[in-house]
């Protein structure tokens, strides 16, 4: 239905096809959580590969970082409408963590696990293939604690609540288990393409 | 971060709908109210929002949430309240064009970890920076309705005293609630108004607010800017509140 009285102000060329549908372009870079930051020290820091309860390999700060180091410039949404266009990430892509594991994806599922207690369920072909990184660095910088740092899951393609702030762990899964947000009515892909942002959308 | 069992129902499907606007009304010189009857609406939880789609007679569509500051009081009915930006897209559109009777697309309810229930218990500690106050407002008028013996303190932080948002109801509310205490402060005035406060949140203020509560809170809720609610979860936890027991809404953009 057309909105009485409703024009709207149309991104300009070269932005409107890069926005998803119901998306708005932002230069600023929210900051979005459910609860405070938590404080994560790098001397405590771990991660964590697991195949369903089993854990597969850990690192610490160090360990990690001597993994092979990408960079990937992408566009970011959040389901709360806001859009971010070529953001600057650097850190270990997710194949580069399975290769050094010495592992194929075991499963179609992926629950990630973050400091705060925050879980989110991503397809796992969502996360090889070159789409997505644990990412340590931001335009060049160390992650800040209000963007996830010291590590956050990078998933760009798919809504920004699949990309966990303070990653600490990928668990493989046998079925489909519904993280934080999922369990709380989000769509369990959320690809922005096809505004996948609630159940059943 | 919340544990399992206090997660809400959630729908099969959210479903836009045409809701009729009954009432506007100008809170303050930068927000106004208004007043939506959904046409096919089966109430919600106070903390929720829902999601706002604009169309243009060409297609175009610009989607917003907002929160709901009315309480669920059965009257079909639900107060959506938007703060002017000057450069925005939505809430110029609200608060230049939008008339009595008409009909705006929304869905919802929406959310189901910034909620609370009676049920859910207290008491309560609820820190709003700006147009934060919404969705804790919410939680207010419905705790007073359902609830009256929970208690609760509400620090609430605004620039101006022009900027306090149903600042004449939260003042009757705390002088004649004796379950329910306002800390009311202007970062960038001082007010001539009893019982508000000049400055930012700070330590103290959180600390006041605890002390005015029987018991710790069972659940605290954050709601306002990024800037805002990153420096009150500080103090907060700083005030010894547990991390699991906060819960932050914010307003980005």
């Amino acid at each position: 239905m057309a909105t009485r009285g409703f024009i709207g102000k149309r991104p300009t060329d070269g932005v409107g096809d890069r926005l998803p549908p119901g998306q708005y372009l932002t230069e600023d870079f929210p900051v979005l959580s459910a609860g405070p930051t938590p404080r994560v020290g790098l001397a405590e820091w771990r991660f964590t590969l697991k195949d369903g309860v089993r854990p597969v390999m850990s690192w610490d700060w160090e360990a990690f970082n001597r993994l092979p180091q990408s960079k990937l410039t992408r566009d970011i949404h959040c389901v709360t409408k806001w859009s971010k266009f070529n953001t600057a990430w650097s850190g270990v892509m997710v194949d580069d963590i399975l290769a050094e594991a010495g592992i194929a994806a075991p499963s179609e599922w992926t629950l990630a696990h973050a400091y705060d207690g925050y879980t989110t369920n991503v397809p796992t072909e969502d996360l090889v293939g070159g789409k997505a990184m644990v990412a340590t660095h931001f335009e060049g910088k160390p992650l800040i604690a209000d963007h996830g740092g010291p590590a956050r899951l990078l998933v760009p393609h798919l809504y920004f609540w699949k990309s966990a702030k303070w990653v600490n762990g990928l668990q493989f899964t046998r079925r489909d288990e519904a993280g934080f947000w999922e369990l709380r009515g989000y769509h369990m892909r959320g690809d922005p393409w096809r505004e996948q942002r609630f159940t059943g959308d | 971060m919340s544990s399992l069992p206090d997660i809400a129902p959630q729908p099969a499907r959210l479903v836009w709908q045409p809701a009729a606007v009954v009432a506007i009304t100008r809170e303050t010189p930068r927000v106004k109210i208004f007043r939506l009857k959904p046409a096919d609406w089966h109430g919600f939880t106070a903390g929720q929002h829902v999601d706002v789609r604009l169309t243009a007679p060409d297609g175009y569509q610009a989607e917003r949430s907002y929160s709901i500051g009315s309480a669920p009081d059965g009257s079909g009915e639900i107060e959506l309240v938007i703060d002017l930006i000057d450069e925005g897209e939505v809430s110029p559109f609200f608060h230049e064009v939008v008339e009595i009777g008409d009909e705006i697309e929304i869905r919802g309810p929406i959310g189901g970890h910034f909620i609370w229930r009676a049920e859910d218990g207290g008491p309560l500690l609820l820190i709003a920076g700006g147009s934060g106050l919404v969705p804790l407002m919410s939680m207010l008028r419905y705790r007073a309705e359902a609830a009256p013996e929970i208690p609760a303190a509400l620090i609430y932080s605004a620039r101006r005293r022009d900027d306090l948002i149903w600042c004449g109801e939260l003042l009757r509310r705390a002088a004649e609630d004796p379950n329910f205490s306002l800390f009311a402060t202007l970062s960038r005035e001082t007010a001539q108004t009893d019982g508000i406060r000049h400055g930012r949140i700070d330590r103290a203020l959180v600390d006041a607010a605890l002390a005015s509560l029987p018991a710790p809170p069972r659940t605290t809720f954050l709601c306002g800017s990024n800037p805002f609610v990153s420096a009150a979860s500080t103090f907060a936890l700083d005030a010894g509140i547990p991390f699991a027991s906060i819960k932050a809404e914010r307003y980005g953009g």
